[in-house]
């Protein structure tokens, strides 16, 4: 009966059990550590796009300009989630040389009757391009408010860089306009229209 | 002293009643609660899988709303990877480690206590977020699928917070029992079991347990931050507020493709105890089989993006999870070969059990084919998100997992109750759910190489023949688990007495300790430590 278990595997048991709960603790840390080291990942490789590419004016006009490559950039608005603003590149396509500052702009005017301020969110395809993409003046820098029925051109001054790997010969860039204001998104019935629209599928289809 | 005398007074009768159950620290009655949880949620899963074969049948819309249809698929894969195969695992681990290592109990017995008890709670909650679509007024339905993506999962109703909520307390219920297994396996062993000679399944639980208390915290926290978004205007993964939807795939996914691992090992370990048992030969490479273990715990941690292939990520990250993701093969083929190679030149007999373990070794390595198809990642831009990628998993999880545990339940079912099963019934059984389980999930290869996409209510008529054949074997793999509830009644309730040691090979390779107590044990076993030979 000497070897019954005494107050010793006990406290072995409450050692292991108190450094595992101590890794769980600390991995539910890193789960949230990993938004800042995400973004900043992110940031420093252009992963996902979205990266605003923002250099100053004076380095832009340093580039030399690499005449023998034309490229052509295509422009894409998209809305978000029913934001009733309108929204849209003044020109679809430009074409440009590497290191060749170009100026085009976008149209956007708030339909709706309230002010509503927006922030518009670029991405860029093919992504590759993305960190050789880069713009001295862009409406997606900073927050956007229109009043109701205001409406705006939007300049956007852009050089590609003459780096860009041979073989891109196209670059889209594209712009989604997002409400900032968040709260009508999360009321429960936020997707009224489509739910709807989708619930009366069966009787349709079963005639 | 006063502890030595306490120990005399402990009775070898259960308490009765409800106590029994519901205030229970002991890991027999744990484990059994956690089985019949296990077998209640398969049946519950069992039944949405049916409902979406039955949808799928014809192309168009009959039975559900497409918003209900995605709701099922996504509760389809909770209930049954939280509600069925987690749980049945953690109640054979409850059951059979502390026997195997002679451990008078679990380490932590309140905690195991805890841990069940949470689980029903969770499963109330995941069900009342299927349910509270019905109620008019609390918004769109669970449409998300079981990844939970945002912005979708931002955006729907109260179900989502229901579900975050049920995630919650599953998490915490499988972080609290994995604690508690790995605290067992450490310090709980009887004197000369040495952590090398332990059945191989409580190694394959060792590092369940491991991966566990390593990546759920993860989800939860992932979960937390989709809480918030929802509710207290933070912009974890709201571009408008510089947050990044993606950063949720990253953290889902960190916990996801571990938890492949979680659901997988303990099946591979109850495989290293059938085989050889039913050989009659000690296992093959037993120490390379506890490496590689280890080696595919360390590489599942950190190939989590190939479920991401196409959210544009650079070459070099894209490759590197591609190399990662096709190393995985080897430490999985290596344990095929150990399993062959124990099969080989032994004396087989082919029980129940050694029939899945078999049945498991070919369509598993069919998974972990179509697997390597799937981490190659121009094919994958292919294949994403089709009904290829739904026939992989199903040929993983359902070989890999589940049919693992069926191998268990009918190779630890004497143990269990005493009684042994009806051998015909379980034969028949097997070739019942096995064909039918082909015949569900073959064709569906096809049909998603053809292009047929994943969680889409209706189809192109161009797939009706193969998601016809589909249905058809879903129907018969559902019917199968009926005679499956009917052989487990049979053998509770009676039948021919089990010997101590059922199986004539159970002991070979290992010091088979479960097996030197009677058929069933009794309710406080190796109160005083074993001899190890």
């Amino acid at each position: 009966m000497n070897e019954i278990p005494t107050q010793h595997p006990q406290e072995k048991n409450r050692v292991s059990a108190r450094w595992l709960f101590l890794l769980v603790i600390g991995m539910f840390g890193f789960g949230f550590a990993m938004v800042p080291l995400y973004n900043l990942l992110c940031s420093v490789t252009g992963l996902n796009g979205s990266t605003t590419g923002r250099i100053q004016e004076e380095q832009a006009l340093t580039r030399r300009v690499d005449f023998s490559r034309t490229i052509t950039v295509e422009f894409d608005a998209t809305n978000n989630a029913d934001l009733p603003w309108e929204f849209h590149p003044m020109v679809k396509k430009v074409d440009v040389h590497p290191g060749e500052i170009m100026e085009v702009s976008y149209f956007a005017k708030n339909n709706s009757n309230r002010a509503i301020i927006a922030q518009a969110i670029p991405g860029i395809t093919p992504w590759q391009a993305t960190e050789h993409f880069n713009k001295t003046e862009c409406f997606c820098f900073a927050k956007q408010k229109l009043e109701p029925g205001e409406s705006k051109e939007m300049p956007l001054r852009f050089v590609i860089d003459p780096d860009l790997p041979e073989g891109f010969t196209t670059i889209t860039l594209s712009y989604t306009f997002m409400d900032t204001d968040r709260t009508k998104l999360k009321k429960v019935n936020a997707l009224p229209e489509l739910h709807s629209s989708l619930s009366v599928l069966p009787q349709s289809y079963s005639n | 002293m006063s502890a030595v005398i306490h120990e005399d007074h402990h009775h070898d009768e259960p308490p009765r009643g409800f106590k029994r159950w519901l205030y229970s620290t002991n890991h027999k009655d744990i484990g059994t609660m956690y089985l019949i949880f296990a077998l209640v949620m398969l049946f519950v899963g069992g039944a949405m899988a049916m409902l979406i074969r039955a949808e799928l049948f014809l192309p168009g819309l009959q039975i559900v709303n497409p918003d209900l249809y995605n709701n099922l698929v996504t509760d389809h894969a909770l209930v049954m990877i939280f509600g069925m195969v987690m749980p049945a695992a953690a109640g054979m681990a409850n059951w059979m480690i502390p026997m195997m290592i002679g451990a008078p109990d679990m380490a932590l017995p309140r905690m195991n206590n805890m841990s069940f008890w949470l689980l029903p709670a969770a499963a109330i909650l995941l069900l009342a977020s299927l349910f509270v679509q019905f109620i008019p007024g609390t918004g769109v339905p669970v449409n998300t699928g079981w990844t939970i993506y945002p912005p979708l999962s931002v955006q729907v109703g109260l179900g989502m917070d229901l579900l975050i909520f049920s995630v919650h307390l599953l998490g915490i219920s499988s972080i609290m029992a994995s604690i508690n297994i790995v605290t067992t396996i450490l310090n709980m062993r009887a004197p000369g079991m040495t952590m090398m000679k332990m059945p191989l399944f409580c190694w394959a639980w060792f590092f369940t347990g491991l991966l566990l208390i390593i990546v759920m915290p993860v989800l939860a926290g992932g979960v937390t931050m989709l809480l918030f978004d929802r509710h207290f205007g933070t912009s974890f993964f709201d571009a408008a507020g510089g947050g990044d939807p993606v950063l949720f795939q990253h953290l889902f996914w960190f916990f996801g493709h571990p938890e492949v691992y979680v659901l997988l090992l303990p099946s591979i370990g109850v495989l290293g105890l059938v085989i050889p048992t039913f050989s009659r030969k000690p296992l093959f490479g037993y120490k390379p089989l506890v490496y590689f273990m280890g080696f595919l715990f360390a590489l599942g941690l950190v190939v989590w993006a190939h479920h991401q292939y196409t959210i544009g990520m650079s070459l070099g990250v894209t490759t590197y999870f591609m190399i990662g993701t096709i190393l995985i093969s080897i430490p999985i083929g290596l344990m095929i070969f150990n399993f062959i190679f124990t099969m080989w030149r032994g004396s087989i007999t082919f029980e129940t059990p050694m029939l899945f373990a078999i049945a498991i070794i070919l369509m598993f390595s069919f998974a972990g084919v179509t697997g390597v198809m799937l981490a190659v990642v121009p094919a994958d831009l292919q294949y994403h998100d089709t009904y290829f990628v739904v026939a992989h998993f199903h040929y993983a999880l359902i070989p890999g997992a589940v049919f693992g545990l069926y191998a268990g339940v009918f190779y630890w079912l004497p143990k269990w109750t005493g009684h042994m099963y009806d051998e015909k019934l379980g034969k028949i059984f097997f070739w019942w759910t096995t064909l039918s389980f082909n015949l569900t999930f073959f064709p569906q290869h096809f049909s998603g190489l053809a292009g047929m996409p994943r969680r889409i209510v209706d189809y192109n008529i161009q797939y009706v023949e193969f998601n016809q054949i589909s249905s058809i074997g879903a129907f018969a793999f559902g019917l199968s688990h009926l005679l499956f509830l009917y052989i487990i009644i049979k053998t509770v309730k009676g039948g021919e007495k089990a010997a101590d040691k059922p199986w004539e090979g159970a002991q070979i390779g290992t010091p088979g300790l479960e097996w030197t107590l009677p058929s069933p044990p009794p309710f406080h076993s190796f109160t005083t430590p074993p001899k190890i030979q």
